[in-house]
């Protein structure tokens, strides 16, 4: 980049140099803060690790009064609960992005964009809200399960929450494909449907995987959703009409009711467990990330 | 055959366009069908008079005026920290570092950004916990606690928006500056940043409208669910989406439900105002620079 660093002047002056480093100081703040997320929560894990408590935080069964603290449970429903909303936004939300970058009339495709920005405008808690008076009553009424506060109702309402992240994503991945390759295939006669199966899908497929792993990652990391309508009770995920308990609703509801110095273990244990996922997911992207970039279908930028 | 898949391809394309819109549809006809009856005085001040309830004269019981003077204290005292912070780290990161200081701090702001908002809460709790072993035994979760937790939540979109807008700025604005005789500095005040601008309040404005919504930080860094008006920095407060979360869970009245939908109301068009604007302002500023 020929003009990345600022080549003003040569001679730079003492002020110049003195916010250079005040500004470096503020980027340093982000580091600091993910560091010290880090080193904060290993500390308080740390007890686990050396009283020998780590197999008791992970183990099958949570039963505080009983003296098991295991959130093995939690890791399965979070896993259960994400996976599922995944596979249930992730087809239309790939097909909405289809829809809006060459199958549909424009003004549709402008009011479904901004559709999907105003979805991303809607707060947590109200998709939760709504679900509890909407949804829940009809999981109830019409499939008779239970209470109506289970792993499915809880997955729907949470792929309506990432679905306008994974168009999003994969919207801006589909925006950066060289437009002179749809052109040629324009001018070879595909029609648009014909386009997207054989031009767009493959000069955007790690695109395609990004998305479901950022739309995985904020699903895991949701907590509302879950804690509202998921039913909070602390059990494998055997059926879709089961109810679960997530790990972040896990941290939500032990620190809500004040419990014993295990229970505490376990939650700073989910809390590392969470952060630590999202780390990996995070690596997994950049990976990505940089083969797709040397891929060639991207227009010069 | 190829006609037959072709065509159910675009059927569902069609289909998920249509479920989709049918399912916000639903969702804000349905606040609006259940909520929109109660928006009114009552529903801000409950029995309190609005010229006392505004001025602080009176204390207010029902309604949600003090959780919206919480969730707009959350979001003024987050942004102090995190616009400045933000701003300044997207300017360094587009205008100084060198690239593998950019590759490796880059990283910490994507990590920052992944971290869920109950992780970013359970910090700030610990960070309690341990400030309460150490130095201070009396210390609490508070409002400033909460507004530091949200502004390190929403510090990755301030830092992100602020590089990207400056990274589009094309060559010729770039070597304006040195054509002037202007200083890096110098040209970073007078030339990038103003041109920039557009994009940089999107950021900011995406960014507040993420403080106002997130409820799992507040949850575990001092948000109750009767604390009157915010008083201070050191005490606890209400908020617009943790009450609402509250209603949905301990509601007692009709009454109380129906106004559960109304707060729902009056926190969506807030956020929604917040997130639309961004979004218009941050396309405005990409055609902008389209045609070179």
């Amino acid at each position: 980049m020929p003009f990345g660093r600022p080549c003003g002047l040569r001679l730079r002056s003492k002020l110049e140099r003195c916010i250079e480093r005040i500004l470096l100081i503020a980027t340093a703040i982000a580091a600091v803060a993910i560091i010290s997320i880090l080193l904060l929560l290993a500390y308080f894990c740390l007890p686990l690790f050396t009283s020998g408590e780590l197999g008791e935080v992970f183990s099958r069964r949570w039963q505080p009064f009983a003296g098991s603290y295991g959130i093995l449970p939690m890791c399965a429903g979070s896993f259960a609960i994400s996976l599922l909303a995944l596979f249930l936004a992730f087809p239309g939300a790939v097909a909405i992005c289809f829809f809006v970058h060459s199958l549909a009339p424009a003004p549709a495709a402008g009011l479904l964009k901004t559709l999907v920005h105003f979805m991303t405008g809607i707060p947590t808690v109200i998709y939760g809200f709504v679900s509890v008076f909407l949804l829940v009553p009809l999981m109830r009424d019409w499939l008779s399960a239970g209470t109506g506060f289970t792993l499915l109702t809880a997955a729907i309402t949470l792929s309506l929450l990432i679905l306008p992240t994974i168009v999003l994503v994969f919207q801006a991945r589909l925006e950066r494909i060289d437009p002179t390759l749809t052109l040629a295939s324009a001018a070879l006669g595909f029609t648009p449907i014909e386009q997207v199966r054989h031009v767009l899908i493959p000069a955007s497929a790690q695109g395609l995987l990004v998305a479901a792993i950022l739309g995985f990652g904020r699903a895991i990391g949701d907590t509302l959703i879950s804690l509202m309508l998921a039913g909070n009770a602390a059990q494998f995920p055997v059926s879709l009409f089961v109810s679960i308990r997530t790990l972040t609703a896990h941290i939500a509801l032990v620190l809500a009711t004040d419990s014993q110095s295990m229970a505490y273990r376990s939650v700073f244990a989910a809390g590392l467990v969470l952060f630590l996922l999202m780390g990996m997911i995070n690596l997994l992207i950049q990976r990505i990330g940089r083969a797709d970039n040397e891929k060639t279908y991207e227009k010069d930028r | 055959m190829k006609k037959i898949a072709d065509r159910c391809l675009v059927g569902f394309a069609w289909l998920s366009a249509g479920m989709v819109t049918l399912a916000a549809v639903m969702l804000v006809g349905f606040l609006l069908r259940r909520g929109l009856a109660s928006i009114d005085g009552s529903l801000f001040f409950g029995e309190t008079h609005w010229l006392d309830a505004v001025s602080g004269r009176a204390p207010v019981f029902e309604g949600i005026w003090p959780a919206l003077m919480g969730t707009l204290y959350l979001v003024l005292v987050s942004s102090f920290v995190s616009i400045p912070v933000g701003i300044a780290s997207g300017v360094y990161l587009a205008e100084y570092a060198s690239k593998r200081v950019r590759a490796s701090l880059g990283c910490a702001v994507d990590l920052l950004a992944g971290t869920p908002s109950i992780v970013m809460g359970l910090f700030g709790f610990a960070l309690i916990l341990l400030l309460r072993r150490t130095l201070f035994p009396q210390a609490g979760t508070s409002l400033a606690l909460a507004a530091l937790c949200i502004a390190l939540l929403v510090l990755p979109y301030v830092i992100r928006t602020t590089q990207t807008a400056l990274q589009a700025i094309p060559v010729h604005l770039r070597i304006l500056g040195p054509v002037c005789g202007l200083s890096g500095l110098q040209a970073i005040v007078h030339i990038l940043l103003p041109v920039a601008s557009r994009g940089i309040l999107s950021g900011v404005i995406l960014a507040m409208g993420r403080a106002a919504e997130d409820t799992a930080v507040i949850l575990l860094t001092g948000v109750v669910a009767q604390a009157g008006m915010p008083r201070g920095l050191w005490e606890r407060f209400e908020a617009l989406p943790f009450r609402i979360y509250y209603l949905a869970a301990e509601h007692q009245t009709r009454r109380q439900l129906d106004q559960g939908f109304a707060t729902s109301l009056v926190l969506l068009l807030l956020t929604s105002t917040l997130f639309l604007t961004a979004f218009m302002l941050q396309r405005r500023f990409e055609k902008r620079w389209k045609k070179w």
